[in-house]
């Protein structure tokens, strides 16, 4: 537990992991997930999902496509309840209090839990009305000014400040895709939420967008937790400091980023980071 | 057993090649073909086309040259002397008196002095028929309005009678035998004379545009079945607008997809394909028999147009939310925002000129609707210009019906002028419909 408190999670050794499936069991989750299922209709897309996400740190989900990481991510702000057919049972707890739950409502959730998506999906609105939208629907701001202070405060720490300042009554949807792609990152932060769920942020970006956006979220993790699925095992290396990996809708093995590249336990993780099978 | 093998590993070589070159030959080949093939294809379609645009100018022709008349009216300039022995021999200018006085003397006795050479009877009466019926209203009106104007001699400049309105544009000609036509020469002498002493003019025709219907094609206009039009357009679209909007955001945003949903969406497409005399019926049956609303009144003509569009618009704008992205309404759910904030901040906005243009296509649907006003008496011979929801009135394409039903020839042109103005309003709004998708299209 001391190692939390100096958040630094690069230098803290592995976690013991004894086997893979119970391997999220952690003290400082985040997120608890146990036995998650999710069903599609009479397809199930999750089995049993033990996992659990740290606080302040950046969990990377990894895993061949249609291994349900990201149907995992969007259980946890409950996204997934957008579709009808789909039906997720087990228990998902966020610090303790089961977001399933009737306690909690699911407009308080996706306060707390803020997602950025695979493709930048700015509203066809002006930078700053992207961005002061979160804030001015809950009521965060007290006045224009301090409105005015979480966009710049958001719009900086997304690190787009210093190319939009002067044209935030310009549409959003008019900046470049990585510039885009950090306006939704900004418009989640300004909501001031606990964690950010990103589905493959930089899958629709070129490389230097990509590098921003990872030196973004290494940034980001001083003050927010985050779970990010990717397909690139690079970027996972690079950015995250614990990976699961997913496979056919099973956690196959989570782990101290460093040890699931290093030295896997289980054979399947070792194939897909190898690049046999994915 | 070795020749076989050495032929079929040698064959093979041969065989692709020849196909080959057979292949290129039979693409050269087919080639001549496929084109005039294309050729063909793209040269009925410019035919039909041409076909097309051939009947639209047929009928946009044939309806201007038909109208055109309708835009000018012959007048006369008729001096009268208002005597105050026929309108007021009290003098005592008691607007009861005044109103009811005799003023088709006054102009008969002045218009007569212009002739007095016709002395007959039967001719004198012949010869007054040159003035419209109006021209006593309108001498009446001006002195009722303006007493003082009694005693003194004024210049009324009115429409001639709508034969003689057609005599001065041409269509009623002398060429033709006395018996075939409505004017009798010696009329047409008078009207020579009457063109030669410089007192007939032909002016715009503002009548057309003032007036409501009338029994004399002279004196009637357009406004009161524009005016009906405008306020029956009013209450259909204050009805279905709305309500259609909202069943739309409804079934598309926030019904569970099951059963009973999908025999309503299925019921409502249906409605769309009911033939509209079927919701004149309806009107008449529920609006007016049952409700005792009142009838010939633009509220129930509007009420009914608005059952019947509102299938368009639902449909129209279902398709509108359809197409905003799903990642919008992500964005904004993935922020917290609730389902009401979603729909109602961003995608109804989104889907608004998809909405708009359905809107204003179904209006124009409503605008051009005749056979269900029918039903609740909309058909109706209305002098008055309705001034609310609930006057009797009458509507453009009714108007166009009446007209094209009158015997009398003067109305040709006008129904003609009338089929142009409902045709302008088509036109304008669907260049608005045009226009609003233009302006408010936003990309994502």
């Amino acid at each position: 537990m001391g190692e939390v408190t100096t958040n630094i999670p690069e230098s803290k050794p592995a976690v013991p992991m004894p086997g893979a499936e119970n391997a999220g069991d952690v003290q400082d989750a985040k997120f608890k997930s146990r036995n998650v299922d999710v069903f599609y209709g009479d397809k199930q897309a999750l089995f049993g999902v033990d996992l659990d996400i740290r606080a302040n740190e950046v969990t990377a989900l990894i895993g061949p496509s249609g291994c349900g990481k990201s149907t995992y991510l969007r259980c946890l702000n409950r996204m997934n309840d957008t579709i009808d057919i789909c039906k997720v049972s087990g228990s998902i707890e966020l610090d303790g209090m089961d977001i399933y739950s009737n306690a909690l409502d699911v407009v308080h959730l996706r306060a707390k839990v803020g997602m950025v998506f695979q493709k930048p999906n700015p509203f066809p609105k002006s930078i700053y009305e992207n961005v002061s939208y979160g804030p001015k629907i809950h009521g965060i701001a007290a006045g224009k000014t301090e409105l005015d202070e979480i966009v710049e405060e958001s719009l900086i720490k997304a690190g787009l400040w210093n190319e939009v300042k002067d044209r935030l009554d310009e549409p959003g949807t008019g900046l470049s895709g990585g510039q885009q792609q950090r306006l939704c990152i900004a418009r989640a932060i300004a909501v001031q939420p606990e964690v950010i769920l990103m589905d493959e942020p930089c899958s629709a970006l070129d490389p230097i967008a990509t590098a921003k956006i990872e030196e973004l979220i290494d940034e980001l993790r001083a003050n927010f937790t985050i779970a990010i699925v990717t397909h690139s095992m690079q970027q996972a290396a690079r950015v995250s400091q614990r990976t699961a990996f997913f496979h056919l809708g099973y956690v196959v093995e989570v782990g101290a980023t460093e040890k699931i590249f290093t030295s896997p336990d289980d054979k399947r993780t070792q194939d897909y980071i190898t690049g046999r099978f994915g | 057993m070795t020749d076989i093998v050495m032929d079929s590993s040698s064959q093979p070589t041969n065989h692709n090649q020849d196909r080959a070159t057979r292949a290129s030959e039979a693409v050269k080949r087919g080639l001549k073909k496929r084109y005039a093939a294309e050729k063909r294809f793209k040269a009925y379609g410019i035919g039909a086309i041409a076909i097309a645009m051939g009947f639209i100018a047929i009928l946009f022709g044939t309806i201007i040259s038909n109208g055109l008349p309708a835009f000018s009216e012959t007048v006369i300039k008729l001096e009268v002397n208002v005597s105050e022995e026929i309108i007021d021999p009290t003098q005592e200018r008691d607007p009861a008196v005044i109103r009811a006085a005799n003023y088709r003397k006054v102009i008969f006795d002045d218009f007569r002095a212009l002739f007095p050479e016709v002395t007959a009877r039967r001719d004198k009466r012949d010869l007054t028929k040159i003035l419209s019926s109006g021209t006593t209203f309108e001498l009446q009106r001006l002195v009722t309005e303006d007493p003082s104007l009694i005693g003194k001699t004024i210049i009324l400049e009115v429409p001639v009678a709508a034969d003689f309105d057609l005599y001065n544009k041409g269509v009623i000609s002398r060429d033709v035998g006395e018996d075939d036509r409505r004017l009798k020469d010696k009329q047409l002498d008078w009207f020579d004379t009457l063109v030669e002493k410089g007192m007939i003019d032909t002016r715009f025709n503002t009548t057309f545009f003032t007036n409501a219907d009338s029994r004399d094609p002279e004196l009637s206009g357009i406004l009161g079945a524009a005016a009906g039009t405008f306020f029956t357009m009013l209450v259909t679209l204050m009805l279905s607008f709305p309500i259609a909007v909202a069943a739309a955001v409804y079934l598309e945003e926030f019904a569970p997809k099951n059963k009973l949903t999908q025999i309503i969406e299925v019921n409502i497409n249906n409605l769309a394909a009911v033939p509209s005399i079927v919701f004149g019926l309806l009107g008449l049956a529920m609006f007016i028999t049952f409700f005792g609303l009142p009838r010939s009144a633009p509220l129930v003509g509007g009420m009914v147009l608005a059952l019947m569009t509102m299938p368009t618009i639902i449909i129209a704008s279902r398709a509108a939310l359809k197409a905003v992205p799903p990642s919008i309404r992500e964005a904004a759910l993935g922020l917290g925002a609730s389902k009401m904030q979603v729909v109602g901040q961003h995608v109804l906005p989104l889907a608004m000129p998809g909405i708009l243009t359905g809107t204003i296509i179904g209006m124009a649907q409503a605008l051009g609707e005749t056979a269900p006003l029918l039903m609740i008496g909309m058909v109706a011979f209305i002098v008055d210009v309705p001034g609310s929801i609930t006057d009797p009135a009458t509507v453009l394409p009714v108007q166009v019906f009446l007209w094209a039903d009158s015997p009398e020839r003067a109305f040709v042109a006008r129904t003609s002028a009338a089929i142009m103005v409902l045709l302008g309003f088509l036109v304008f709004m669907n260049a608005l419909a045009v226009l609003l998708r233009k302006k408010f299209e936003r990309r994502w």
